[in-house]
């Protein structure tokens, strides 16, 4: 099987992806709107085509309590849920996190709190960046904004979570997750064999061979300097993270007077707002944060000094305008237009609020 | 005085009657003196040395009194967070089935906050083993009272004793987990004389043996004391174990796959 073109659902194309990229094992609960995920995956039996292996969770506790498992030893795993279901796998990922072990989780975000709505939001920014679970630490965040990046960062992910041996949030939303577009997929590799895990991760439990030391995944430190050394790493791998993989997208900023900031799906809105603006003859540009953690804080704030206010776009109450008021430093206006609860903003309503906000106010 | 054999004269292989089983580190235990956690240790780590499948092993250790398991056995070990080793395990032995893998949990662990993990590893039969001691308290956090506290027990959060109106009756997570057509072998032993031990070592061979033939979850329940949780001294404790803790949970096979043939 080579590269190949075809239409499918954000959830199904992440699916894929993770098979093509020689995923070995998956773990999920179904919830709204990303159980696509889990039943396409069921129905192409994977384990068929590259022996990954493919489990429905009693819960999304346990399914993040398997993929620590499996990454323990090494070995490429991937987990989904959407917003409730991310909440509840907070815990796991912390110790992910202090264990030092590689993942992918998909969140394909819904409207909270609580139940909240089945309908797109970017409501979980603040609990996919600035921690969620407890402790000081931090997971690498891709935010998609089409069914492409999707599936392209789903491999990606995995790169990053193995580079770093830390657990990678894909950052998605239900219109991502649902929505049907045309997708290149990855030519397949086959899922690498214990020899090959042995040497790309020397730490994992595969078993003692008699002449090695054994190896022990855990997150506990009892003496506190050694949990500060411990702690002191993880920041040094975090800077590094801040340093090389700051990952965005600039659109007409090169001659934009204001600017918009948005990500995912507030991005693909604004970029129509874009068009509809230049049209009436209003400079805009938008600056898209790929990576949400590690944020585009310099090209941010490089931003900042040639445009005249910026207008920050979530589908949320206001999250990632914390982080983008930090990055401008204060320099210039800054303003939010939301809309939540699972209503997804029509860009002539961005527009407005550009205008009304921005350039009027 | 050359005739005089050295310790190294007396101390031959073949006049060995017992050493230390390599599968064991040398760490110190940090356990307290008198508990059953490392009598349990030392003959795990026995079979797997008998068995031979010392390099094949992976153990996942808990939340609780043996957070630490893995500085004391010379295996591969992951360490769950509380409640959660069934599910890596589950992961593990799907991902590596031609590994023994065992969870290691005490009952707060196991049959409190990790039930469904418990549950569900055992009705789905995957292929592992479950040790499962209990003590019948929650030993690290400080002797409060456990799922598996015995009716009017004192603990520290039940410092006038189990009140079963208010606090429930002790949960017999092992006879529910024999329920389930998941598991091939359920057990329940104790390690506080060398019968017992001798018993429940026999009981964790057939665990390993029976996993390596993929038959299905094997459970090993251990009932054992905590001297410190009780606060008592380690005779006492044993003494007090005997006369409360067995005839509420009987020692015995309480599923095999033999009888399951029947
Ligand atoms: C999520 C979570 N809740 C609570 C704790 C605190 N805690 C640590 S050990 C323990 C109880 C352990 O008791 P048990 O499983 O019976 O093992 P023992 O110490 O008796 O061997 C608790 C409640 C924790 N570490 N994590
Ligand atoms: S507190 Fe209890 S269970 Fe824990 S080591 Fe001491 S005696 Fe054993």
């Amino acid at each position: 099987m080579k590269k190949e073109l075809r239409l499918m659902k954000g959830n199904e194309a992440v699916a894929e992806a993770a098979i093509r990229a020689g995923a070995d094992g998956y773990f999920g609960y179904p919830i709204t709107p990303q159980s696509e995920v889990l039943e396409y995956l069921m129905a192409e039996k994977p384990y068929e085509r590259t022996g990954m292996v493919v489990l429905q969770a009693e819960s999304e506790i346990a399914a993040i309590n398997m993929v620590y498992g499996a990454a323990g030893c090494g070995k490429m795993a991937i987990t989904s849920s959407s917003s409730p279901g991310i909440s509840l796998k907070q815990e796991g990922i912390s110790y992910m996190a202090g264990a030092e072990l590689p993942g992918v989780i998909l969140n394909v975000v819904r409207g909270g709190p609580g139940l909240g709505t089945i309908q797109p939001s970017q409501a979980d920014y603040f609990q996919a960046v600035k921690g969620g679970g407890h402790g000081d630490y931090r997971m690498l965040v891709l935010a998609p904004a089409s069914v492409q990046e999707m599936a392209d960062f789903t491999l990606l992910g995995f790169e990053l979570a193995f580079k770093y041996r830390n657990p990678v949030m894909i950052l998605s939303d239900g219109a991502l997750g649902q929505m049907m577009e045309k997708v290149e997929l990855p030519e397949p590799v086959p899922c690498r064999t214990e020899e090959e895990i042995r040497q790309q991760c020397p730490w994992a439990t595969l078993g003692k061979p008699a002449n090695m030391e054994r190896n022990i995944i855990t997150s506990l430190n009892l003496e506190s300097l050694k949990q500060e050394q411990h702690n002191l790493k993880l920041q040094a791998k975090y800077a590094q993270m801040e340093r090389e993989e700051v990952r965005y997208e600039e659109i007409m900023c090169e001659d934009a007077e204001y600017l918009l900031v948005a990500f995912g799906s507030s991005a693909r809105i604004c970029q129509k707002t874009l068009r509809m603006a230049r049209e009436k003859g209003i400079k805009a540009g938008l600056l898209r944060p790929i990576t949400l953690y590690p944020f585009p804080q310099k090209p941010l704030f490089e931003l900042a000094r040639r445009v005249k206010g910026i207008l920050v776009v979530e589908m949320n109450a206001g999250q990632m305008i914390e982080d983008v008021k930090l990055a401008v430093c204060g320099k210039i206006k800054t303003e939010h237009f939301g809309r939540f609860g699972g209503v997804i903003p029509s860009p002539s309503e961005v527009l407005q609020a550009l205008e009304q906000k921005i350039i009027g106010g | 005085m050359e005739n005089i054999p050295t310790t190294a004269d007396i101390v031959k292989e073949e006049n060995l009657v017992y050493k230390k089983t390599k599968v064991l580190t040398d760490n110190i235990l940090s356990y307290c003196p008198g508990c059953g956690h490392g009598t349990a240790h030392r003959i795990i780590a026995e079979v797997i040395e008998e068995m031979g499948i010392q390099d094949k092993t992976i153990g996942i250790a808990p939340v609780g009194c043996s957070v630490l398991a893995y500085n004391f056995f010379d295996i591969d070990m992951q360490q769950a967070a509380h409640g959660r080793a069934p599910a890596l395990a589950t992961a593990i032995k799907r991902l590596l089935p031609d590994k023994f893998v065992f969870t290691y949990q005490g009952d707060g662990d196991l049959a409190a906050i990790g039930t469904a993990e418990t549950i569900h590893a055992c009705n789905r039969g995957d292929n592992f083993t479950i040790i499962f001691i209990n003590n019948g308290i929650y030993g690290m956090t400080g002797g409060q009272m456990a799922p598996t506290t015995l009716p009017g027990m004192k603990s520290s959060t039940s410092p006038y004793g189990r009140d079963t109106q208010t606090m429930g009756n002790p949960l017999k997570i092992t006879e529910l987990v024999a329920q389930l057509p998941g598991t091939c072998y359920v057990t329940r032993q104790a390690v506080h004389t060398p019968g017992n031990v001798r018993k429940a070592k026999k009981a964790l061979r057939l665990a390993f043996e029976y996993q390596g033939k993929n038959m299905g979850l094997s459970f090993v329940e251990i009932v054992s004391n905590c001297n410190s949780g009780w606060k008592m001294t380690p005779r006492n404790a044993n003494e007090w174990m005997e006369d409360n803790m067995f005839p509420f949970y009987p020692l015995g096979d309480i599923k095999t796959p033999a009888k399951l043939e029947l």
